[in-house]
């Protein structure tokens, strides 16, 4: 490796914009005669639309246009829809009811879209939009998925039944029922994952422009796949044709699973700007994102577990409630499902799985997709049960676990996923150490003596990212293929723009990438560019989520890299009179290995495109492109264990230490990974003590702002200790696993392990607030 | 944001000439300026006091101790004079929101808005402060009526606060999570009257003098004093964040942490 | 409207907007300074943060004419053109930053802790002081890490300057 090369701690190519305020994200976007959206939301969870009266907010100034939904189902605009099938149990395909772009005969969630109102200023576009009448017959709600099946519930969409979108079923019931009638003893748990709201600092926006002498489209938007966004827009949605339809998702600021789908928002600004002839923007203040953004997690679960008498695992018994909110978003069917019920072997080597998912309408904000997307959800189960049933048989949570992990590669669950490589118990060890296992009993002795309840918990989690390949996630149901491109092109001077069709909003692509060229190519990282996000400029492209862009997005650019570097090879041994095989590309030339004969590279691309002396039959140029499609899954995996402290007076929780020790597979950047696992643990430590989106009864979001939803805060967490001991994934060429996620995915168990440790309950939902620890302490001691 | 009309009042007795009908005064604006964002406020008119000279500053002559109404969180935090007189408000201003807003956030604003969460309140009621406003001088007892209600009248602008140093006080709060504003927030005083404690974040009604505290202390200032000590939750807010009974329980927590630090 | 005239990263700068514009929106919007950026709607993100008169502010909390006759900095303007201020190299240098959009208020926010605490920062006073300003993506280790380098760099500045100056 090199200073700029795969491995460097290289500091970010892209920071300098963002720290100097020269970042451009979408609100920062100006075209000339640009004006201003509002839209007009459901304030009821349920209701029929009696009647939209748009006169009044027409007349309002500054106003250029007033539409509502039946405008756009007469231009022929088509109804969002989720882009994975999944069938129930019984064969039957779930069933998806309609969702308007804009509600024309009913809303079904507090923030569904009804009208657009554009106006002069944003301001103005607001006035106007309070002046919108629309009478409403209010309709009972039901918000809570494991109600929503009950008779008497209200019926949601015409289409579900009973508000069952489908009844999906995995692993074996009979091996499994078998399983437990072997056992010695069985753990049952009843556990809730939370509701989670991915609040993305920038909320979401988009700037739509038709162009009526080109006839063509521009949507700016806050995505992280515009490639997709265009995808669906045309094909789907009816906006425009894709040859006449252009997606920009500039700088974007933060995703987190949120910003894969495609919305009524960016979508319907298009056909306003159709509509009213001019561009129009919207930009979401922060209640529209919490209404609207969609949100994670939310599921009910009944699980048993069955262990023989040496407490090795004989079988898992899962049945979970999701709930999808009221529309089924993009990929809202796959998240817990193939994302979370493929995981629930864990690290552990379980003979026998059974799990049966229900997908459920509610009258809330559709459920997607959030960092982690159905594996923090299987992690927080297993780990759970895991900690629990150590717990239960007396025995230590770490002995238990190394117990059962499995030791051997590849190792086939009962839950479709084999596992490629891993180290589950050099984890563990590595993370005992560094957070002086041995020594937390003193620890508990001298917390105790300050008043103070200190506990430690665990959590051994595996994911699977960089889903894959194409032809198994679409016999699975994806209406998409899961692969990513690349282009490599080398300009005559010997610089490089290398396209990708994944997206950056975060990450830091623009360094990694180059990383990777530099080291392949030997050449200086300021002379590599990365370009994406922009459908104009790059081909095509599935975009970031799913921890896939080390993994899938930069093996694509190995691949068109291989191609460069064979041609370049050829021109220079055509050069040099050389056999191509001699060919070596070392300190900015391509050499004959064991001479000082070189060309530099500069020279060498010069000689592509002037063209004069190339091999016989050789086309002029040098650029390259390649789509690239994984072998498998990769399976990041990883121990981390939490330390707390709390004060019992108070039931306030203190993250005292929190130690993460994790199996990415190789590293390109170690400062950008342990970045993402820093990110991903808050929001873990969130999900656990801080965050939960909260309706109430008749479907408001309690929840709708900063005020109530408790963000994490710099004072809330600790700095970490982190540490890689990596098995390279044997999938991609790079051996990488992915590290977007995991932090999300394993610090909710380690914390909530961590608080029932120390305060000797299990009686503890998430977020495992200061109110609910303390009366957990209380309901314990009587 | 409502269209408003925005004025700068150049004095006080400009800004009572401007304060009519539904117009409203800001200083700092830390709450009415996002109240109006979110269009829950919407006043006709703004009048600005934050820039008139005569309402800023901390002066402290023997115990007395007055500060503008303009005076910000930021300079109640910082000024020596008051932290030598009394630490436990410095201490408080320095608990309140977060650096951008105690630059910009006034003590005024802060009790004329009267928050049922906001800090100030209940360091005026446990200090036995006098309001001052520009027509007349109102004991703390008296100024606060319940949630954002004050005894200011139309016109009536509060110019300052003034108390006597206590010879003992501290406050402390236990936050809302996710707004940091006080879920319990207790101010203690041990001053020439006794021990007086007041409780912001908690009261159904706002700001409170828990007399329960106060009799327990009366004997002796000592969190010991408090052992046992329970406020009734009949009272007090109960919301997501902090049922009733789990507010009553910290003011109690609350309360003995404050009477320790004041005496450490 | 109000005539609202003030100064802005060392330039005059007036207009006439409505007396409801606030003054992240006459930065952005009337005077293109989009480096100020708005994530909240209730004060608390800090993604907002400028420099009003030397002092950090939220400019999505107070009105145009409010600020007017005031010297304004905003991240474009934490230096002059030149160099990197030492607390953005320090942001660059430690990854405190990932998307970038918390990063603008979280570095003018820093600047005046820095200025406000000359004794020195350590983890804890750091982790407080950070109360305004919410980061989603770096869960805040590398922005402790980065406020913590800066304020160990800009005293060695200040002590050097004042050596100079004796």
């Amino acid at each position: 490796m090199g200073i700029e090369g795969v491995g460097a701690r290289v500091s970010r190519k892209e920071d300098k914009r963002f720290i100097t305020g020269s970042g451009r994200y979408v609100d920062d976007m100006v075209v000339p005669g640009m004006k201003h959206a509002m839209f007009v939301r459901s304030p009821h969870a349920h209701a029929q639309i009696k009647k939209i009266e748009v006169k009044a907010a027409q007349a309002m100034p500054g106003v250029i246009g007033v539409l509502t939904g039946k405008e756009l189902k007469a231009d022929g605009i088509g109804n969002l829809i989720c882009g994975w099938m999944i069938h129930s149990k019984d064969g039957s395909p779930m069933k998806m009811g309609a969702w308007s772009p804009l509600a024309v005969d009913k809303v079904r969630y507090v923030g569904d879209a009804v009208v657009i109102v554009v106006a002069d200023t944003k301001a103005q576009a607001r006035d106007a939009a309070e002046a919108v009448e629309i009478t409403y017959k209010e309709l009972r709600a039901v918000t809570d998925a494991s109600k929503a099946m009950d008779k008497g519930a209200p019926q949601i969409h015409p289409e579900a039944e009973n508000n069952l979108i489908f009844d999906w079923d995995i692993g074996n019931a009979d091996e499994t029922a078998a399983a437990f009638k072997k056992a010695a003893h069985v753990v049952k748990m009843d556990v809730i994952n939370n509701r989670l709201v991915p609040n993305a600092m920038e909320p979401r926006a988009a700037l739509g422009h038709y162009d009526k002498a080109e006839d063509h489209y521009t949507c700016w938007t806050t995505s992280q796949n515009p490639h997709v966004a265009r995808l669906v827009m045309s094909a789907f949605y009816n906006v425009a044709p894709e040859n006449k339809l252009r997606v920009i998702a500039p700088d974007v600021g933060g995703g987190f699973g949120s910003k894969i789908y495609i919305y009524p928002e960016e979508l319907v600004c298009l056909w306003a700007s159709k509509k009213t002839g001019v561009p129009v923007k919207w930009v979401a203040d922060r209640t529209e994102s919490f209404l609207t953004d969609a949100h994670g997690r939310d599921h009910h679960t009944h699980a048993e577990m069955a262990f023989d008498k040496d407490h090795k695992i004989l079988g898992f018994k899962v049945e979970t409630k999701a709930n999808l909110g009221a529309y089924m978003s993009l990929f809202s069917s796959a998240t817990p499902t193939y994302l979370y019920a493929t995981l629930l072997s864990g690290q552990y080597d379980i003979p026998a799985i059974h799990a049966n998912v229900k997908a459920i309408y509610t009258n809330t904000a559709p459920v997607d997709a959030y960092r982690g997307a159905g594996r923090p959800e299987a992690a927080y189960l297993v780990e759970r049960m895991m900690e629990v049933s150590a717990r239960q048989f007396g025995v230590s949570p770490a002995e238990l676990r190394r117990k059962n992990f499995i030791k051997a590669f590849p190792h086939q669950t009962p839950v479709i996923m084999c596992y490629d490589a891993g180290d589950f118990a050099t984890s563990l060890d590595t993370a005992m150490k560094a957070a002086d296992y041995a020594g937390f009993e003193k620890r508990r002795e001298k917390a105790k003596k300050d008043g103070k309840l200190r506990g430690m918990g665990f959590s051994c989690y595996i994911e699977a990212c960089g889903i894959a390949p194409s032809a198994a996630v679409g016999s699975l149901g994806a209406g998409v293929g899961l692969w990513e491109s690349a282009e490599v092109r080398v300009n005559a001077v010997g610089t490089i723009e290398v396209l990708t069709g994944s997206h950056s909003h975060g990450q830091g692509h623009e360094t990694t990438f180059a990383q990777l060229v530099a080291e392949r190519l030997s050449v200086p990282l300021d002379s590599i560019s990365i370009v994406h996000g922009d459908t104009d400029k790059v081909q095509m492209g599935m975009g970031t989520y799913g921890s896939r862009s080390g993994a899938v997005g930069m093996s694509a650019i190995v691949k068109a890299l291989d191609k460069v570097e064979a041609k370049a090879k050829k021109i220079a041994a055509h050069l040099m009179e050389a056999d191509e095989a001699d060919i070596v590309i070392e300190n900015g030339a391509l050499k004959v290995a064991g001479t000082d004969k070189n060309v530099p590279w500069f020279q060498m691309a010069l000689a592509a495109y002037t063209a004069h002396n190339l091999p016989g039959g050789m086309e002029p140029g040098l650029k390259e492109t390649a789509f690239y499609d994984p072998a498998n899954f990769t399976f990041p995996a990883g121990c981390y264990i939490c330390e707390v402290e709390i004060d019992p007076d108070t039931g306030q929780t203190d993250i005292v230490q929190f130690v993460a020790a994790d199996d990415f597979g190789n590293i390109i950047n170690p400062m950008i990974v342990e970045g993402q696992v820093h990110g991903g643990v808050t929001q873990g430590i969130g999900q656990a003590i801080l965050e939960g989106a909260n309706y109430d009864a008749s479907g408001q979001l309690l929840t709708a702002s900063y005020m109530d939803y408790t963000m994490p805060r710099a004072g809330d967490v600790p700095s970490y200790k982190l540490s890689t001991s990596n098995t390279p994934s044997p999938s991609n060429p790079l051996g990488i696993k992915g590290c977007g996620e995991a932090g999300a995915i394993g610090a909710p168990p380690a914390v909530i392990n961590a608080i029932t440790d120390a305060i000797g309950t299990e009686n503890l939902t998430m977020p495992a607030t200061p109110q609910k620890v303390w009366a957990a302490i209380r309901s314990a001691k009587h | 944001m409502y269209s408003v009309n925005y004025h700068r009042a150049a004095s006080v007795a400009d800004a009572a000439k401007l304060a009519k009908g539904e117009a409203k005064l800001v200083s700092g604006g830390m709450t009415l300026i996002p109240a109006m964002k979110t269009r829950l406020a919407a006043p006709s008119d703004l009048v600005d006091i934050s820039r008139i000279d005569a309402l800023k500053g901390i002066k402290v002559s023997g115990k007395t101790v007055t500060i503008g109404a303009a005076t910000t969180h930021y300079e109640v935090a910082t000024s020596d004079k008051l932290a030598k007189a009394c630490p436990a408000l410095s201490h408080l201003a320095a608990m309140i929101g977060d650096p951008a807003v105690r630059h910009r956030g006034t003590i005024g604003g802060s009790i004329a808005n009267n928050d049922p969460a906001a800090d100030y309140p209940s360091a005026m009621l446990a200090l036995g402060a006098t309001i001052v406003t520009n027509k007349r001088q109102i004991a703390a007892d008296k100024f606060f009526k319940g949630l954002f209600e004050t005894a200011l009248k139309d016109g009536e602008i509060v110019t300052a606060v003034t108390f006597s140093a206590p010879a003992k006080a501290a406050y402390e709060k236990f936050r809302n999570p996710a707004s940091r504003y006080a879920i319990v927030g207790v101010f203690v005083a041990k001053g020439a009257d006794g021990a007086r404690v007041a409780v912001t974040g908690a009261g159904d009604d706002g700001v409170f003098r828990s007399r329960e505290l106060e009799a327990a202390l009366a004997k002796q200032f000592d969190a010991a004093a408090l052992a046992s000590a329970k406020v009734p939750a009949k009272a007090l807010m109960s919301d997501m964040h902090a049922s009733a009974d789990y507010r009553a329980h910290l003011i109690v927590v609350m309360a003995r942490r404050a009477v320790a630090a004041a005496n450490a | 409207m109000s005539e609202v005239s003030l100064t802005v990263n060392g330039r005059r700068v007036s207009a006439s907007v409505e007396d409801r514009t606030l003054l992240v929106h006459f930065l952005r919007e009337h005077i293109g300074l989009t480096g100020t950026h708005v994530g909240c709607d209730t004060s608390q993100c800090g993604a907002c943060v400028v420099h009003v008169d030397g002092k950090a502010m939220k400019s999505c909390s107070m009105l145009a004419a409010q600020a007017s006759g005031s010297d304004v900095v905003t991240i474009e303007g934490l230096t002059d053109g030149g160099d990197l201020h030492p607390v953005q190299a320090a942001f660059k240098e430690h990854h405190g930053l990932q998307c970038g959009f918390c990063t603008p208020g979280m570095i003018m926010t820093t600047v005046d802790m820095i200025a406000r605490h000359p004794e020195g920062l350590d983890e804890a006073t750091v982790r407080a002081e950070l109360e305004g300003n919410i980061c989603r993506c770096t869960g805040y280790h590398n922005i402790v890490k980065a406020v913590l380098a800066a304020s160990k760099t800009m005293s060695k500045v200040s002590k050097g300057k004042t050596k100079k100056a004796a």
